[in-house]
């Protein structure tokens, strides 16, 4: 197998790469590869041009500013995962991470590849949609910010123009000793999950729900941000019957049915995965001394 | 249409230079333009891990890259995994005492991924090591042998050290 021919672009800044997407017709960006690369060897796409970004400057980076953990479009899955300050400031991304193919794709995978590429059940999606991204995407005209609910606009579609590219991608970080929790389902370690769930909470002094964010990755086209869950949550004590009857809200989501679930199978796991997250999460609040532990 | 370019990168410590289509896979520029077969080629998208390499010490599927993004790096194939041609690495021994092949198609993947893992985990357990070869497929579904190995070549590793 072999891709389409196809002409190579390999600019060195985003300038130039941007200039590129607005000159070439049909081109598509290369970033880790690790899903664009099967795509082109099996010929789901044949672009007339690939715009390589792996020699951009300055796309590869994580640094914190402003309450959020921003990080370059360009930044491998690979350096997520043993960044010590995504492990202390979003320790939900560190957790999710792991579950992100193999070793060998988070080594080449980029996290704006993942976001661009949209997978419905691709973990990163749903971190960023439990954390309310905002993405930095770059055009002839300058930058803007898109916020990562209005960000998948289809089916593996996300919002940006075709003269556009992400730059970054910014998550909101939560307040120290907040709860997290991220589960999924999936046949096989490193493939794609059937369903995944993350959880996120804080409490206050008396062990009740002040915030929580609750997401289901893999139900549907796009992360499904389980409003009811997280409002029947805030302000009780996350006993085990509350999550529960909390979690069955999960069961009425339309689901995608396909080869590898049908939709009724995906409505029970997400009500599973989603009361598992909240557990994690919630073993994992360390706000108050007062909580049990609960692992 | 048919683009080239220049390539010219290390495999196994030796330099190189040839030319190469833009649009060949790095797996078929080893295999095909360096004659270096050891890097299999199974599924060819990014599913089998049989051809693993390692790309600046970091594992890699060469079907998922493009021969012209090696340029100017540092590639590692099975073929320079031993320290000489009479010699294998305590790995590659491992893998023979402890039948970790069979058929051997999966086997160069399998051997760069675990050079890595051992590499940065040298004290693994055996869930570990699963997880560190999920992404690498045996046919012939020799995993227990493999996993054996795999273990037995942290414990040799470590006596060396």
């Amino acid at each position: 197998m072999k891709p389409p021919p196809f002409s190579y672009h390999d600019p060195r800044t985003v300038g130039d790469a941007v200039a590129l997407l607005g000159r070439l017709d049909n081109a598509k960006l290369l970033a880790g590869g690790q899903s664009m690369m099967p795509m082109l060897n099996m010929r789901f796409v044949q672009p007339d041009h690939i715009i390589d970004l792996n020699r951009v400057d300055g796309l590869a980076y994580i640094r914190e500013a402003n309450g959020a953990l921003e990080i370059g479009a360009m930044t491998r899955q690979r350096d997520i995962e043993f960044s010590d300050l995504v492990r202390a400031r979003c320790p939900l991304m560190h957790e999710a991470i792991r579950h992100v193919g193999h070793r060998q794709t988070r080594n080449r995978g980029t996290i704006g590849g993942s976001l661009c590429h949209l997978d419905p059940s691709a973990e990163l999606v749903t971190v960023a949609a439990a954390m309310d991204a905002t993405v930095t995407v770059q055009g002839p005209d300058g930058t803007r910010q898109v916020e990562f609910a209005a960000f998948p606009v289809a089916f593996m579609t996300p919002a940006i123009e075709l003269n556009e590219l992400v730059t970054a991608v910014s998550f909101r970080t939560w307040p120290d000793g907040h709860g997290y929790g991220f589960v999924e389902f999936s046949r096989r370690h490193g493939d794609f999950a059937i369903t995944s769930a993350a959880a996120l909470l804080t409490e206050d002094a008396s062990g009740k729900i002040t915030r929580a964010s609750v997401t289901l990755g893999g139900v549907a086209v796009a992360p499904i941000r389980a409003a009811e869950v997280e409002q029947a949550l805030i302000g009780h004590i996350p006993d085990d019957k509350r999550l529960r009857e909390a979690c069955e809200a999960c069961r009425k989501y339309e689901a995608l049915d396909d080869i590898h679930a049908p939709a009724s199978y995906r409505q029970h796991l997400a009500t599973v995965m989603s009361r598992r997250a909240l557990e994690q999460a919630r073993a994992r609040l360390k706000s108050h001394a007062s909580q049990p532990a609960k692992h | 249409m048919t683009e080239t370019r220049k390539v010219a990168l290390t495999v196994n410590g030796k330099r190189y230079e040839a030319d190469a289509e833009v649009r060949l896979t790095l797996a078929d520029f080893l295999r095909h333009t360096l004659g270096l077969t050891g890097t299999h080629l199974g599924c060819e998208h990014g599913v089998c891990g049989a051809c693993t390499i390692l790309l600046d010490g970091l594992t890699a599927r060469a079907c998922l890259m493009l021969a012209v993004q090696a340029d100017g790096h540092d590639i590692t194939t099975v073929e320079g995994l031993a320290p000489s041609a009479t010699e294998l690495s305590p790995l590659q021994e491992a893998f023979r005492d402890n039948h970790g092949l069979q058929c051997g198609f999966c086997t160069p993947g399998i051997l760069t991924t675990l050079t890595e893992f051992l590499r940065d985990n040298p004290e693994p357990t055996e869930q570990d090591v699963r997880i560190a070869i999920s992404g690498n497929l045996c046919r012939c579904t020799g995993y227990q042998n493999i996993v054996a190995a795999a273990l037995d070549a942290a414990k040799r590793l470590q006596a060396a050290r």
